[in-house]
């Protein structure tokens, strides 16, 4: 009997697209946690799930892990080692007790492919037959009574979609399910004496585990085999020659041949096959004018959805957080804690949240392409067009929407399979001008571009429109450059299935968006706190006795100024004579030569929390000496140069700092979900490099050519 | 033998095949480019239909027992077939 006050741990594992997730999401429900494996960026989902035995009533607590979709336990990429290193390797900390083996019914012959790996593997378990509306909706007929006993374990028929055959299929899962006694195919005729060996050595109770192991002998470094171990298991193959190559594809075709019998037992397929309902939308839907149309119309809603639709429940969310930290801040004693919660903290916990309609619109779009299928067709359009520049047919959605946003777009990346690929989209999202850009270079042209007209075309809009090129063509250029200097470690194939088009399910969607802005605000959140909390320190705390006296010095002013003034005036001195203000002055020799000043590089310290952040700190900065009622545009506008008595704000200035905002990644929250999403800060540190780097040289160029 | 590279004279790589036509899968010029095919179903004897390609001439769709693969040009051209009439 199972002890049903221990956890059952269970597996679900099965090719990518024939309903694992939701499958996973009918077992679990809410209970959902996701992580990222150690060592990779492959996302591990667990979930737990208590089932009640329908005689005695017993409650059975089940931990289920959703593994990655794979077609079979030989891993090609670090998605497909995942499942091949917890189901290989007994001591594996999250070694199942219990595999269940998701099955196509409409592609039997492959699914047991992967199924018989994992019963041969001898770890209990159970054939989840899926898509039986669609097998009897194409006229193939299957015996599941014979299927189960020519491979020797259970096997449900389900339909995930419509939730039919899933209460039978929790109940075989707690009733005690055995180890499979018979091997679907026998690998012990192949190197027998070799098998033999590693199977005592390491104790395995299967000789397909053992040829498993003696496939992948010399990468073994994520198993739980102690480094004698690895060694004495090395000494085997002594005398034996080996080629595993050889090996796994004898092995695969032989299995298949034991395959194929079982298939002609218990499986009939009909004789004539339909044009299916997939073939026909094709036609249209990847058609060589039609297909980009299409495709075309379906960006320009992703991209409209979030980039205004999603401005509504944003402005929402800002306008009744900052009435909040306005309430936080009155209840509060004032004072440094006072500061440091409302600046800080809940800045920074403001900073995180507006992200989320944008997250989670885009998300549902991305959701809905690829449970329908049309994802998939994305690829087969703009795969060889994206090539071209090192990147994949997947990279288009996560590159336009890094328009609106970099960090959504950052996050959609996963539906990039080859790793590679995905790097350089993520390196170069950030040169696609977001929203965040959007306040900083209307400003600035506002004060350097007049509103002059060539024809019917507005000049500042033009500049405008140019400065979102600039930024496209940088992207592309960029990721030419960076994928000829990324080495990929092993060779990886384009090759993925086309799956049959099919209707969403509106809570795979859901589970998907909640699962998203659950990572976001988690994973990302704590960066994002933690940077700001710094840049709250820098620019409200500041070194010596100059900062302690700013109160004084404003108390000395001429009593004619009102209250408002003196505030300005107060905030305008305590950040020149903060850390950050100090930074500026720092900073002002290395940016002199692009034409900016020390306030400027005020800026540049502040709005590294986002890029908007410059025109606030502009405002403050300039509140200064605020005689007449001016707006910080009109006060940039009349500064003058010291030296040269022109105005402080040049075209060549302008143009240098648009540039530099057009290219430098002034953004902790996109940092921060690289950082998530690469698994280790090597990728965002490189990028913030390249682009800091970037942004200088150009500003530097066009500076010294423009003055 | 699927290895083998002295291949018949009627085989002829997959790339070059047309829009339509069918062909059965005789063997595999790269060792691992063939195991991947093999974790997909697609087995030396398994006949393969041309579905289409795309618009800029790569990627091809192609049909294999009953579902549709989507392979580069560069990887068809590991894939040796015998064109069936």
């Amino acid at each position: 009997m199972l002890n049903s006050n221990k956890k059952i741990k269970v597996a679900l594992i099965g090719n990518p697209n024939i309903g694992k997730s939701t499958l996973f999401n009918l077992l679990t429900g809410l209970h959902q946690k996701i992580a990222n494996f150690p060592g990779v960026t492959v996302e591990k989902k667990t979930g737990s799930s208590t089932i009640f035995n329908s005689a005695t009533g017993d409650a059975n607590y089940l931990e289920i892990i959703d593994l990655p979709g794979t077609y079979s336990l030989y891993p090609n990429s670090p998605d497909e080692r995942i499942p091949f290193e917890i189901l290989c390797d007994p001591n594996n900390e999250d070694h199942p007790d219990i595999v269940v083996i998701l099955a196509d019914g409409t592609n039997l012959k492959r699914s047991l492919f992967l199924a018989s790996q994992v019963i041969d593997l001898k770890i209990p378990s159970l054939l989840a037959l899926n898509m039986m509306d669609l097998v009897q909706a194409q006229g193939i007929k299957i015996n599941a009574d014979e299927l189960e006993r020519r491979i020797g374990i259970r096997v449900c028929p389900i339909i995930a979609r419509k939730c039919i055959g899933i209460e039978e299929l929790k109940q075989a899962l707690i009733n005690d399910l055995p180890v499979p006694t018979t091997y679907v195919y026998d690998t012990t005729l192949i190197k027998p004496t070799l098998l033999a060996g590693i199977c005592k050595e390491l104790n395995l109770k299967s000789n397909y585990a053992a040829l498993q192991i003696a496939n992948h002998i010399n990468s073994l470094e994520h198993f739980q085999i102690s480094k004698e171990q690895q060694a004495t298991l090395k000494n085997l193959f002594f005398g034996i020659e080996y080629d595993e190559n050889k090996i796994q594809s004898f092995e695969s075709l032989e299995r298949y041949k034991s395959i194929q019998q079982i298939i002609e037992s218990c499986v009939r397929l009909p004789h004539e096959k339909k044009v299916s309902f997939s073939t026909r939308i094709d036609k249209l839907l990847v058609h060589r004018i039609w297909g980009y149309a299409i495709f075309i119309c379906i960006l320009f809603v992703i991209f409209q959805s979030i980039f205004s639709l999603a401005e509504f429940p944003m402005n929402f969310i800002d306008e009744t957080f900052t009435g909040f930290i306005n309430i936080v801040r009155d209840f509060l004693p004032s004072g440094v804690l006072n500061d440091l919660i409302v600046k800080g903290v809940l800045a920074g916990i403001g900073g995180i949240i507006i992200f989320v309609p944008q997250i989670a619109m885009l998300f549902m779009f991305i959701a809905v392409l690829e449970d329908t299928g049309y994802m998939a067709r994305v690829s087969f359009l703009m795969d060889k067009l994206m090539r071209n520049f090192g990147l994949n047919g997947r990279s288009v959605i996560p590159l336009m929407s890094g328009v609106a946003c970099a960090v959504p777009a950052i996050m959609s990346t996963r539906t990039i399979s080859s790793w590679k690929e995905r790097i350089v989209t993520i390196l170069v999202i950030p040169l696609m001008s977001c929203s965040a850009r959007l306040p900083v270079f209307t400003l600035l042209i506002s004060l350097i571009i007049p509103t002059n007209y060539i024809g019917v075309f507005n000049l500042q809009g033009l500049v405008l429109m140019s400065l979102y090129l600039i930024g496209f063509l940088a992207a592309l250029l960029a990721s030419i450059v960076i994928s000829g200097l990324i080495k990929s470690k092993h060779k990886s194939y384009f090759i993925m299935e086309i799956p049959v088009y099919r209707m969403p399910r509106w809570s795979n969607i859901l589970y998907s968006i909640l699962d998203k802005v659950k990572i976001f605000l988690l994973d990302a959140g704590k960066i994002i706190i933690a940077i700001s909390i710094v840049l709250w320190f820098l620019s409200s705390r500041g070194p010596g006795e100059k900062f302690e006296k700013v109160n004084q010095e404003i108390s000395q002013l001429s009593p004619d100024k009102t209250d408002a003034q003196k505030r300005l005036h107060l905030e305008s001195l305590k950040l020149e004579y903060s850390y950050a203000g100090h930074l500026g002055h720092l900073l002002e020799p290395i940016i002199k030569p692009l034409g900016f000043d020390w306030k400027i590089g005020i800026a540049l310290v502040t709005s590294f929390a986002a890029r908007e952040v410059f025109v606030g700190t502009m405002t403050t900065i300039y509140g200064v000496g605020s005689d007449k009622n001016l707006t910080v545009k009109e006060k940039m506008r009349i500064e003058k140069d010291v030296l040269t008595g022109k105005p402080r704000y040049s075209v060549a200035v302008g143009w240098s700092l648009m540039l530099f905002y057009a290219f430098a990644m002034q953004c902790m929250s996109t940092l921060a979900v690289v950082r998530r999403e690469t698994g280790s800060w090597k990728w965002p540190v490189i990028q913030f490099l390249y682009l800091s780097g970037l942004a200088y040289f150009t500003s530097l160029i066009v500076y010294q050519i423009l003055k | 033998m699927i290895l083998n590279k002295e291949m018949a004279n009627s085989s002829k790589k997959l790339s070059l095949l047309k829009k339509g036509e069918k062909c059965i899968v005789d063997s595999y010029i790269d060792e691992n480019m063939q195991q991947k095919m093999l974790d997909m179903g697609c087995l030396p004897g398994e006949v393969i239909t041309i579905d289409r390609f795309a618009p800029l001439g790569c990627p091809i769709a192609i049909s294999v027992g009953g579902t549709v693969l989507c392979i580069r040009k560069d990887e068809a051209e590991n894939i040796l077939v015998n064109v069936i009439d």
